[in-house]
C-alpha cells in the first residue's frame, strides 16, 4: 500500500478493536461468495428439504454436469461474453487513447473543440428513451452482436483518465523531437507513444474488460435472439424464472413442468459461480492496476 | 461579420490540412459520440409529440405538455421521485462516511499487510455485476429456502418473513446491498488523498503534543474535507440517475415492492419496454434528463469555485 513514518501509533487496544471490526466486514464481503458456491456444490433434493446452507449439502457436483453437459446454450452464451469482451475491450483501448491524445496534444489547434465535444456528453444525458429509439430505429442494432459492443467503445471518463496519465508521462519534448525527425502522427503515436504508455493502457483496458464482462443491460434492452444472450443476461434470465434452466437443456416437458431429476436449485447457483468464477479468479492480479487506474482518476475526476 | 466568417472557415480548412491526422484521430470517437450521446439529444422531442409507429417519429403529432401532464397526474410521478432522490441521499451520506472511515482506519493500521488484505476484500464485490448480487441476495432471501428464512431467523425464535412481498425491510437492504457494493471502491479514492498528506503535518502535531485522536480530528479530516465536498457535489450532481442494476435485479421486479424499490429509471424501462406507453415514459425521461443536467452544471460551478483542478470543465 504504502509506507508511513506517523511518528504516533494507534494504540494495541485500538488496533485490535479495528481489526475485529474489519474482520466482520471481511466476512460480510466473502459469505455471499461463499454462500452461492456451497449451495452449488450441494445436493438437489437435500437442499430442498433443509433449505439453503453455507455449507455443501450432500456434496455434489451434479449441478455443474447437468449446466456443462445439458447447456449448449449456456456455452454459447460464453462464448459470446469471451467474444465482446476482447473485441470491445481492443476497439475501446484503441478508440479512447487515439482521442485522449488528441486532447493531450497541447499544440493542436482545435483541441479544445474536441474536448468540448466530449466533455458536452458528459453533461447532459439524453435519457432511456431517445436512446432506446436512436439505437434501434437510427442504427439498427437489435438483435445484432454489435448491439453489445459498441454503446460501450467511447468512454469520456476513460479518455479523461488516459489524458491525464498522458501529461503525466509523456514529456512533449518526446512528440517534439518524433516531429523533427519528420515521423508522422499516426508513427509517431503507434511506434513512440504507445510503447512509453502501456500501464496506461492496461489500466483502461482493465475497465473495459470487466464492463464487458459483467454487462447484461445491453442484451436486456437490445438482444431478443437467444443465441446472442452473453453469460450475464443468460443468467438474469435463469433467475426470473427457473424453468428456463430446463427450457434450454430441452428438458422441459409438453405442460411447462420441470422433470425432478434437474438439479434447478444448485444449477441456477452454479451458473452464478461459472459467472463470476473468472473475475473472482482473476481478481488478486489485477487489483493493482485497478487501484492505480482509480488513483489517477481522482486526481482530476 | 461574412468577411470574419470567411477567414474563420479558410484558417479552419489550412489547419485541417496541416493536422489532418489529427482529425483522423478523433474521428472514430466523435462519431461514436454522436450515435450514442448527440442523435438521442435530438430525441427528447418525443416528449411533446404523440408517438405513431407507424408514421414514423418526425410526422407524429405535437402534443405540447400532455404527456407530462399525464405522468404528473400519476401517483408514481411522486414516488419514483422521492424514492430516487431519498436512497441516493442516503448513499450520499452513508456512502461517504463508511468510506472516510474505513480509509481512515485503513491508514492508521499498523499491520500493514493487514490493512492490505482488508482493502482488497471490501473491493472484491466491486467487480461483481448487479445480477451475480442478486443470486447471492436470493441465497438469503429466498422465502422457502433462503438461509435467513429457513437457518438464522428460526434459531433466533423469529417468524419468517416473505422478503419479496414485504416492503418494510427493503430500504435497509437496499441501502446495505449500495454500501456492500461500493464503500471498499470509495475507500481507495479517500486512500489515495491520505497517503498524499504531508507527513510535517503530523511531526508538528506531535511536537504540539497531539494525540493520535486529535491528529486525525484536526489533521486528517479537515485535509479531506476538500474531496469529500467535492464527492459530495458530484453525488448531487447524480442524484436523479438510480443504479438501475440495484433497484431492478435486487428486488427481482418484485412488483409488491415498487413502492420502495421503484426510482425513475426503473420507471421508465417499465413503461417503455413493459407497458409500451412511449409518451409517459419520454416525459419521465425527458423530466429526468433536465433535471440532471441542472444538477450537473450547478454542482459543477460550486466545484468549480472550490477546487477548479476537480472540476469537470
Amino acid at each position: 500500500m504504502h509506507s508511513k513514518s506517523r511518528f504516533l501509533q494507534i494504540s494495541i487496544a485500538a488496533e485490535t478493536l479495528l481489526h475485529i471490526m474489519f474482520w466482520i466486514i471481511t466476512f460480510a464481503c466473502i459469505v455471499p461468495l461463499w454462500a452461492v458456491i456451497s449451495i452449488s456444490l450441494s445436493d438437489d433434493n437435500k437442499i430442498r428439504q433443509s433449505g439453503y446452507r453455507l455449507w455443501p449439502v450432500g456434496l455434489s457436483t451434479k449441478s455443474y454436469e447437468f449446466v456443462l453437459s445439458q447447456g449448449k446454450a449456456i456455452w454459447n452464451a460464453y462464448g459470446i461474453t469471451i467474444f465482446v469482451t476482447i473485441v470491445g475491450t481492443l476497439l475501446c483501448v484503441l478508440i479512447v487513447s487515439l482521442y485522449a491524445y488528441v486532447l493531450y496534444r497541447k499544440d493542436f489547434k482545435y483541441r479544445k473543440l474536441f474536448t468540448f465535444i466530449g466533455f458536452f456528453t458528459m453533461l447532459i444525458n439524453a435519457g432511456l428513451v431517445p436512446w432506446y429509439i436512436v439505437c434501434v430505429n437510427v442504427l439498427h442494432l437489435k438483435n445484432t452482436i454489435f448491439a453489445l459492443i459498441l454503446p460501450y467503445v467511447m468512454n469520456m471518463w476513460y479518455v479523461l483518465i488516459f489524458r491525464t496519465y498522458l501529461s503525466m508521462s509523456l514529456p512533449d519534448s518526446i512528440i517534439e523531437s518524433a516531429k523533427i525527425d519528420g515521423a508522422g502522427e499516426f508513427t509517431t503515436f503507434f511506434r513512440i507513444v504507445i510503447p512509453l504508455v502501456k500501464p496506461g493502457l492496461a489500466t483502461i483496458a482493465l475497465f473495459a474488460a470487466i464492463t464487458y464482462w459483467n454487462d447484461w443491460w445491453l442484451p436486456f434492452m437490445l438482444i431478443e435472439n437467444e443465441k446472442l444472450y452473453n453469460l450475464q443476461y443468460m443468467m438474469y434470465r435463469v433467475q426470473q424464472k427457473i424453468q428456463y434452466l430446463a427450457e434450454i437443456a430441452g428438458k422441459l416437458g409438453a405442460s411447462g413442468i420441470v422433470p425432478a431429476d434437474l438439479p434447478t436449485e444448485s444449477a441456477r447457483m452454479a451458473m452464478a459461480v461459472l459467472g463470476m468464477g473468472p473475475i473472482v479468479l482473476a481478481y488478486p492480479f489485477f487489483q493493482r492496476y485497478f487501484v492505480k487506474g482509480l488513483t489517477i482518476g481522482a486526481i482530476k475526476g | 461579420m461574412a468577411n470574419g466568417q470567411r477567414t474563420y472557415r479558410s484558417e479552419f480548412l489550412r489547419e485541417f490540412n496541416k493536422n489532418f491526422p489529427l482529425f483522423l484521430m478523433a474521428l472514430p470517437g466523435v462519431v461514436l459520440l454522436i450515435a450514442f450521446c448527440y442523435l438521442p439529444l435530438f430525441g427528447l422531442i418525443i416528449a411533446f409529440k404523440d408517438v405513431h409507429y407507424d408514421v414514423g417519429i418526425l410526422k407524429s403529432p405535437w402534443v405540447g405538455l400532455k404527456n407530462f401532464e399525464f405522468l404528473f397526474k400519476t401517483p408514481d410521478a411522486f414516488i419514483i421521485t422521492r424514492n430516487t432522490l431519498l436512497y441516493n441521499f442516503a448513499f450520499i451520506v452513508f456512502g461517504n462516511l463508511a468510506a472516510i472511515a474505513t480509509a481512515i482506519a485503513l491508514s492508521e493500521m499498523r499491520a500493514r499487510f493487514m490493512a492490505k488484505f482488508y482493502q482488497s476484500v471490501m473491493f472484491l464485490p466491486y467487480f461483481l455485476s448487479w445480477v451475480v448480487v442478486a443470486y447471492m441476495a436470493f441465497a438469503f432471501l429466498s422465502i422457502d429456502l433462503g438461509i435467513l428464512n429457513t437457518m438464522i431467523l428460526p434459531k433466533l425464535g423469529l417468524q419468517p418473513i416473505a422478503w419479496y412481498f414485504e416492503t418494510k425491510p427493503w430500504p435497509v437492504i437496499l441501502i446495505l446491498a449500495n454500501l456492500w457494493k461500493y464503500t471498499g471502491y470509495n475507500a481507495v479514492i479517500y486512500l489515495a488523498a491520505i497517503t498524499g498528506i504531508d507527513p510535517e503535518y503530523y511531526e508538528a502535531a506531535l511536537i504540539d503534543g497531539a494525540s493520535k485522536w486529535q491528529q486525525i480530528k484536526h489533521i486528517t479530516v479537515p485535509l479531506l474535507s476538500p474531496l469529500v465536498v467535492v464527492l459530495v457535489l458530484l453525488g448531487i450532481g447524480r442524484i436523479f440517475y438510480a443504479d438501475f442494476g440495484l433497484f431492478y435485479q435486487l428486488p427481482m421486479n418484485s412488483g409488491a415492492l415498487f413502492d420502495v424499490t421503484n426510482v425513475i429509471d426503473t420507471y421508465v424501462y417499465r413503461t417503455l419496454m413493459g407497458m409500451n406507453d412511449i409518451g409517459m415514459a419520454s416525459a419521465a425521461s425527458f423530466y429526468q434528463s433536465i433535471m440532471g443536467f441542472i444538477l450537473v452544471l450547478t454542482s459543477n460551478l460550486i466545484v468549480r469555485r472550490l477546487d477548479p483542478e476537480k472540476a469537470l470543465f
